[in-house]
């Protein structure tokens, strides 16, 4: 009898269990892109069907909102400061983290444990908090309003990611290839970039792409250290309250689409940071 | 011409001493075997040797050339590796060419060594084609094409076929022997697997704990094993030990029975490889506990006064669990090992 029960209950239960486990993926997709699809389409509608309601659920592809965008004062500089800060900040990041991400996968030292949170640790500080001695220091050494002044707090942010990407990419990358290069005639250097370069590139070039997000989408530090050089971001927000809702939509558009091609291009590598690499 | 020479060398990982006190010659062309458990420190020996760990004391020299502080590269060694260490990136003719690019050979060179060697381990076929598109054992023939195609005056591999399947391994044993001997270089073997190490070697250093139990040729280490480690790691049954009691005049006691031994006066452990062991009239009561027949012969696991013991006998034998066999040792192949040092007594 107990036996009849239990055959019956099963499916249902597991029926149950897929429905709830279907809703709570539509859910959390709807979360996440009902906001974008709305952003999509107020982008690309005209800035009359913006400002009416009620909206349209499928775009116009009018492209007035965006050439409302591109025609503002002050927008394509501030969008060419944000290109040059997080093109620094790319470069920046990379070079200083990549080799921190060598070293990590393959040297012993001591503190090493220690120095992997310590790096994640630099994130901790609330950037509000360091904003005004910051901002005086700049002042003082002439950095401040320069596009190099903020890539270097940028890059500051930057560079816990970078490092630990890297340092599971090269964790990745067997060291007996390495040793297998070396006895092969190469020094450090030269099995290096024969070897592990080729092997890590698209890696690289994917935190690259993360260090250039974290950049491009930084506003607080962008706020606070530049007036005249202002980035993107930090010009959008200035302009936040004064600025007609068709430019905000635009605005918001073109600063969700770098992070969003990043989230395709690294989410492999994402993963593999936390340990659940199945590449 | 590289002999090399090994001489104190000792590697100690922080406190732990993976190699002591290390003295060996290998000759010109010799094809030496390092055989051992995992953990014996012969993989840390073949690694100082090629220059990818440092030893802690001691000097290496290949050719009458002190090199422990030269970097790999100018060691005139070649290395295949455990995982093969194909590189992923390039095709099979620029892995195997890759250490001759290195020394900016012109192109024609290149070309040349490379088809060579690759028609040598037979992938002539597969120079076109990149590591991800391989078998194991193509990975395998790569990584040995590759390090040939240096012409080193050693090779140095760290169990190479440990990753072939079993067929395959036999196969790829034969070939590399063939290939290695024709190549004229020295080359350094290191393994786990005692067949191997048998077929293949010139001369078997067998290690333990970090040190060199036994340093001879094949069959001298089978034959004659110099320390009670040795006996019962090669030879697939090992050898039988049983104690040993004196019972004067060069007469010993082993399980009740009188055997003829050295002269001495401390007890010591009695050694008979399975196949020296004949049944007779006379001789050691073994009770007879498992049965294994092999084909060729019979495997029988028996208990002699208490202890394991096992015996290789004619397949054409009735033997059933549970009968008391009488097996007399051949006296020519009796071993005795003192308890103490466990090293061998003449």
């Amino acid at each position: 009898m107990t036996t009849v029960t239990t055959d019956v209950a099963a499916p249902d239960t597991r029926r149950a269990g897929r429905y709830v486990y279907i809703a709570a993926v539509v859910l959390l997709c709807a979360w996440v892109l009902v906001p974008l699809y709305f952003l999509l389409i107020n982008t690309l509608s005209s800035p009359e069907t913006v400002n009416s309601f009620p909206k349209p659920f499928i775009p116009e592809f009018d492209l007035g909102s965006l050439g409302f965008f591109a025609g503002f004062a002050g927008i394509l500089s501030a969008l060419k400061n944000s290109i040059l800060v997080a093109g620094l900040t790319m470069i920046m990041s990379i070079l200083i983290g990549a080799p921190a991400g060598y070293a990590l996968s393959r040297f012993d030292f001591r503190g090493k444990e220690a120095f992997r949170l310590l790096i994640l640790l630099t994130r901790a500080f609330p950037l509000p908090l360091l904003a005004l001695p910051l901002a005086v220091m700049f002042i003082r050494t002439g950095l401040d309003d320069t596009v190099f002044g903020l890539s270097l707090v940028h890059t500051t942010l930057a560079i816990p990611f970078a490092v630990l990407i890297t340092f599971s990419l090269f964790s990745g990358i067997p060291l007996e290839l390495e040793e297998a290069a070396w006895t092969l005639g190469c020094t450090r250097l030269t099995a290096f970039t024969k070897v592990v370069l080729p092997l890590i590139l698209p890696g690289i070039t994917a935190s690259a792409i993360f260090a250039f997000v974290i950049s491009w989408n930084e506003v607080f530090a962008a706020a606070v250290l530049t007036i005249e050089n202002r980035t993107l971001t930090a010009f959008l927000l200035q302009n936040l309250d004064t600025s007609p809702l068709h430019l905000k939509f635009a605005g918001g558009f073109i600063l969700v689409v770098p992070a969003l091609i990043f989230i395709f291009a690294v989410r492999k590598y994402l993963f593999a940071m936390w340990g659940i690499a199945n590449r | 011409m590289a002999e090399i020479q090994i001489k104190n060398v000792a590697k100690r990982f922080g406190s732990y001493q993976a190699l002591r006190d290390i003295n060996l010659t290998i000759q010109d062309q010799e094809f030496m075997v390092l055989l051992g458990a995992s953990g014996c420190g012969k993989t840390t020996l073949l690694r100082i040797i090629a220059g990818l760990e440092t030893a802690t004391e001691g000097e290496v020299w290949i050719g009458g050339r002190r090199v422990d502080h030269l970097p790999p590269k100018d060691r005139g060694i070649a290395m295949v590796f455990q995982n093969y260490a194909v590189f992923p990136h390039l095709t099979v003719f620029e892995n195997i060419g890759f250490g001759l690019r290195m020394q900016k050979l012109p192109n024609d060179e290149v070309k040349r060594r490379v088809e060579r060697t690759a028609g040598l381990m037979h992938i002539d076929q597969l120079l076109g084609r990149y590591s991800g598109e391989l078998s194991g054992g193509q990975r395998q023939r790569v990584a040995v094409a590759r390090a040939l195609a240096m012409e080193p005056d050693v090779i140095l591999m760290d169990e190479p076929l440990s990753n072939l399947d079993a067929l395959l391994r036999m196969e790829m044993r034969a070939e590399l022997k063939g290939v290695l001997a024709e190549s004229n270089t020295t080359a350094i073997y290191v393994t786990h697997d005692q067949v191997e190490a048998m077929s293949m070697a010139d001369r078997i250093s067998v290690m333990h704990q970090g040190k060199i139990v036994q340093a001879a040729s094949p069959i001298e280490v089978y034959r004659n094993p110099a320390a009670e480690f040795v006996a019962g790691f090669i030879g697939n049954p090992p050898m039988n030990f049983l104690p040993a009691t004196p019972a004067g005049d060069g007469k010993w006691t082993v399980a009740g029975q009188i055997l003829d031994g050295p002269s001495r006066t401390t007890p010591l452990h009695f050694a008979i490889r399975p196949e020296d062991l004949r049944p007779a009239d006379t001789g050691l009561a073994a009770m007879v506990k498992v049965v294994e027949p092999l084909g060729a012969h019979l495997l029988v696991t028996c208990s002699v006064d208490g202890a394991l013991f096992r015996a290789v006998l004619d397949s054409d034998l009735t033997v059933r669990r549970g009968d008391t066999l009488t097996l007399a040792p051949q006296p020519d192949r009796v071993r005795w090992f003192d308890p103490e040092t466990t090293l061998a007594v003449a």
